[in-house]
């Protein structure tokens, strides 16, 4: 590997360091040399969405970002979704909805639908078609995908609710 | 052990529920391991080189440079693969199609291959590879592959199925026809003839995932291939003949598979990855690039069809006759036999032919892409039968129904339908809600119905049932959209036991029988049938193992609700022993508990559909947006409707981007410009309303559950249904799919210079 350097960041809330090429994306990164392979290549070109990652919580392709870019910011992939064990109420509910057919989609759509939802709670139907525009997906036409991040969009504001009454 | 095969009406108390799937978890946290995410110690990155000319003969290719770059470990060219096909030419042009053997044939065609220790080697390694081309003419359109003036691109390609046979070679790889009748006569009865000429461009399935494969093969022969492929048995075969391996000593395992919609029923760099590990001695991991895989796999045909109908004035269609020319790239397929199969496929048409022209061009070779060569026969049929409706002034759906195919017709490749669903499905759509709908301002509805077949094949499955009463069921068709939920299902049905005492797995090749590709929506269909009566084998044993626990003759057990029960006179009070008992003391009554089964699963039924579509078309920019559609698709029985809903879903979603987007642009050059899924526009969530579903149950006879396979025909009607939508909302009949912006503005351009 020539031209590589050495970068410092933190990945799903760990620290983590890897030596790569200047030239690497970071999704090329995350997957050989973090072993984050649940970050999906789908095109390279950042039209497909299969690679997205929050990059300082927004949204990227991490194919259209260089693995030296992270270096002392936050990543957050689909590995870093579950909390506690547990899946995110999104993840959950695309399993209840049939929301994914091959998956290979799957992990960029949770992730953006996340940073959807991390910035607007109560999303209409355009509005969340229009914020996972970016996201190809082949298999499922999109319904069961919009229905689940509804759905997961009313649990986490119900949720939200109950803590709020709690504290 | 021979098995019941035929539908038998029953309660389900499994099947036809909502499960979910359990590859569910690992696809959304992350951890399912797709082709590309595998890795084996010391593997190697391999890469392609690629021709970047539409048609060229390889005068030379020097490796030495490369060779000498530190870090490059094997450089494989045709040479590597000597021809081992002893006269197969299917094969033999597989072979050529994975490494061009003295000519590239198209843009993208895979001239060389290289494996290095890292990415950034083996791309410097293509670019020293220095290939010398002679370029020659070429011809990427079918219609002018099929003139005389066109460059023939194979000297061995006599048009069969002409008589006399050619004296002279051509792109016209075969003639096919089908039908019956006499369509002379049918015109002559017929008030009305329509006649239209339709053109379809080329798409790509378009799946997610690139290819990707991890080869490693050893010195001594034995091999292993991970690779994300709809039929790892069939890779193992065809891999194991191009590289001279011993098949059983090939271990193939698919991976999750993310898309494949037809397109990896087909290999494509498999052999090649495995012919620079050889080389190498390392493992080889070989992912394409997303343009690789525009420009090397895939893609389905370009079409130019010929319709001719004829109608009485009370809509009988009197007689039907189509030509249809289908190329499938550079090599020879039967697309357009497909086609012959499928055109008039949902209609009683008393007099009706269908002409197939297969024909070769400068393209990557075909692959089958869902429902193959039906969506533009039915693109070409369903418009002009809108167009016959208009003339004789009946509604499209009466048309419709008054010309139905039924239980008796005779299909026209030949066989008499039994018991099919397109007359249900066209009531229920004539029934639907949508139907009566409001429309606004530049919006219109059209309605299309689809036909096409399903496989049974080769099918092996294995059933094991654990001292703890949990059970494994082992499949070898690839799980493309679910099937391994509908499979455990179908278990649990069967054994009486809860769904989440089933765990289904796919084996790989060392640990199951042949399988058939998943392909022609035959899942379901066959493994579910293997799967059946894998676990009526398990049954069988399990009463034997019960029997012999009580003491009681084997033929006084029966088996209800996951338990044995003793009947007769004399142990009527035994209590009942639970499957999990019975598997408890497997280790003294004869050891494990399976059960097997291997079938070539006969009896595949027909599935239909019919879709209703609304389209706003934007006067001024000619940009169709879809209101509204609904999916009408006769399922015979939905193991898990979730997962039937999925592909009708997906399957419009294609179509519907077929449609209004997709296609295939190759410049002058014959060099294709828009390998990107930027420029190559599938729908993206913000195109598309909710996709409403019916599924109908109509059942095949030839299936114990009444199973249909739903995989494909969704893809079928949208064509035509969006191409009547657009023709309602404004007068302007498009014959050219994709019906994109520009092309339906020129047509309301022309309509309104012309008016």
């Amino acid at each position: 590997m020539s031209n590589a350097t050495l970068v410092s960041t933190t990945v799903n809330g760990d620290p983590v360091q890897f030596a790569c090429p200047t030239d690497e994306s970071l999704m090329t990164a995350l997957r050989n040399r973090v072993g984050l392979t649940g970050v999906k290549e789908g095109c390279g070109t950042g039209d497909c969405g299969a690679c997205s990652v929050t990059l300082d919580g927004s949204l990227v392709c991490s194919c259209l970002v260089l693995g030296v870019e992270a270096e002392g910011r936050k990543v957050t992939t689909v590995e870093g979704l579950s909390e506690n064990g547990e899946l995110h109420v999104l993840q959950q509910k695309f399993i209840d909805h049939a929301a994914l057919q091959c998956g290979i989609c799957t992990p960029g759509f949770l992730v953006a639908a996340k940073a959807l939802l991390d910035r607007n709670p109560n999303p209409n139907e355009t509005e969340i078609r229009y914020a996972l525009a970016g996201n190809l997906c082949r298999c499922t036409g999109y319904d069961k995908i919009v229905h689940a991040v509804q759905d997961a969009a009313k649990d986490m504001r119900k949720n939200n609710n109950r803590s709020k009454k709690r504290s | 052990m021979g098995h019941e095969q035929k539908y038998v009406d029953k309660k389900y108390e499994v099947v036809g529920t909502r499960f979910n799937r359990p590859d569910g978890i690992d696809k959304v946290t992350g951890k399912a391991r797709y082709g590309a995410d595998a890795s084996a110690p010391g593997q190697l990155v391999g890469r392609v080189l690629r021709s970047p000319h539409a048609h060229a003969q390889i005068v030379k290719i020097n490796t030495a440079k490369a060779e000498k770059l530190p870090g490059v470990k094997s450089i494989v060219t045709s040479a590597d693969l000597p021809d081992l096909t002893g006269g197969d030419q299917g094969l033999a042009d597989i072979l050529e199609n994975c490494l061009a053997r003295g000519r590239a044939l198209y843009d993208g065609h895979a001239i060389a291959a290289v494996a290095a220790v890292d990415e950034q080697t083996a791309a410097k390694a293509l670019k020293l590879i220095e290939v010398k081309y002679k370029k020659l003419p070429h011809v990427t359109d079918v219609d002018e592959a099929m003139s005389e003036s066109a460059p023939v691109i194979h000297d061995r390609i006599f048009t069969r199925g002409v008589e006399p046979k050619p004296s002279k070679p051509s792109n016209i790889a075969a003639r096919t026809q089908m039908g019956y009748g006499d369509v002379d006569v049918g015109f002559a009865e017929a008030d009305v003839i329509i006649e239209k000429t339709y053109k379809t461009e080329q798409t790509h399935q378009g799946y997610i995932e690139p290819h990707a494969c991890l080869a490693s093969v050893n010195p001594d022969g034995s091999a292993e291939l991970w690779v994300t492929t709809q039929g790892h048995f069939v890779f193992r075969n065809v891999c194991a003949s191009l590289l001279g391996l011993d098949i059983a000593k090939l271990k193939v395992t698919s991976s999750e598979i993310g898309g494949g919609f037809g397109g990896k029923t087909h290999v494509w760099g498999e052999p090649v990855a495995l012919a620079l590990s050889r080389k190498a001695n390392r493992p080889v991991k070989m992912v394409m690039g997303r343009d690789e895989v525009f420009r090397g796999t895939g893609p389905t045909s370009s079409t130019s069809i010929d319709v001719k109908m004829g109608a009485k004035k009370d809509g009988t269609i009197t007689a039907a006759v189509a030509e249809m020319r289908y190329q499938g790239g550079a090599f020879p397929g039967n697309w357009a036999m497909l086609a012959c199969m499928t055109a008039f496929a949902c209609y009683d048409i008393k007099n009706n032919k269908s002409v197939g022209w297969d024909v070769v061009v400068n393209r990557p070779k075909v692959a089958a892409y869902r429902a193959p060569s039906a969506p533009m026969a039915a693109f070409a049929v369903e418009s002009t039968i809108d167009l016959l409706a208009k003339e004789v002034g009946i509604s499209p759906i009466d048309m419709r129904l008054k010309n139905v195919a039924r239980e008796g017709t005779q299909a026209p490749y030949g066989p008499t339908y039994g018991p099919i669903g397109i007359e249900h499905t066209l009531k229920a759509v004539k029934d639907h809600p949508h139907m009566r709908a409001k429309l606004k301002k530049n919006q219109g509805r059209g309605v299309a119905c689809g036909f096409w077949f399903n496989i049974g094949g080769q099918t092996c499955t294995d059933l094991n049932i654990s001292v703890d009463g949990t059970v494994n069921l082992t499949l070898g068709t690839v799980d493309v959209g679910g099937s391994r939920s509908s499979m455990a299902m179908i278990a649990a049905e069967e054994l009486g036991i809860p769904y989440d005492q089933v765990r289904a797995n796919i084996a790989d090749t060392t640990s199951l029988g042949h399988n058939d590709m998943t392909e022609g929506s035959r899942g379901t269909f066959s493994s579910g049938m293997a799967t059946i009566f894998a676990a009526r084998d398990a049954i069988s044993v399990l009463k034997q193992r019960a029997a012999q626990m009580w003491g009681v003759p084997e033929e006084d057990v029966i088996w209800e609700n996951g338990q044995a029960i003793a009947t007769g006179e004399g142990h009527g009070n035994l209590p009942a022993l639970t499957l999990q008992e019975i598997a408890a003391k497997s280790g003294r009554t004869g050891g494990p508990i399976a059960g097997h089964n291997e079938v070539v699963a006969d009896g595949a039924g027909m599935g239909f559909a019919s879709h209703i579509c609304d389209v706003e078309v934007d006067p001024e920019t000619g940009r169709s947006s879809i209101v509204r559609y609904t999916v009408v698709q006769d399922a015979g029985k939905a193991i898990n409707p979730d997962y039937v809903e999925g592909q009708f879903q997906g399957g419009a979603t294609q179509g519907i981007g077929w449609a209004l987007n997709e296609e295939y642009i190759y410049g002058d050059d014959g060099c294709l410009q828009n390998p990107g899924f930027l420029d190559y526009r599938i729908p993206v969530c913000s195109d598309l309303p909710f996709i409403d579903t019916k599924i109908l149950e109509v059942p095949n006879p030839l299936h114990p559950y009444g199973v249909r396979g739903v995989g494909e025909t969704s893809i079928v009607p949208p064509l035509a249904a969006v191409g009547n939508a657009i023709a309602n909302a404004t007068g302007v009949r498009m014959t050219h799919a994709p019906m994109s912006p520009p092309r339906v503005l020129a047509a309301i351009d022309a309509q309104e210079n012309a008016g």
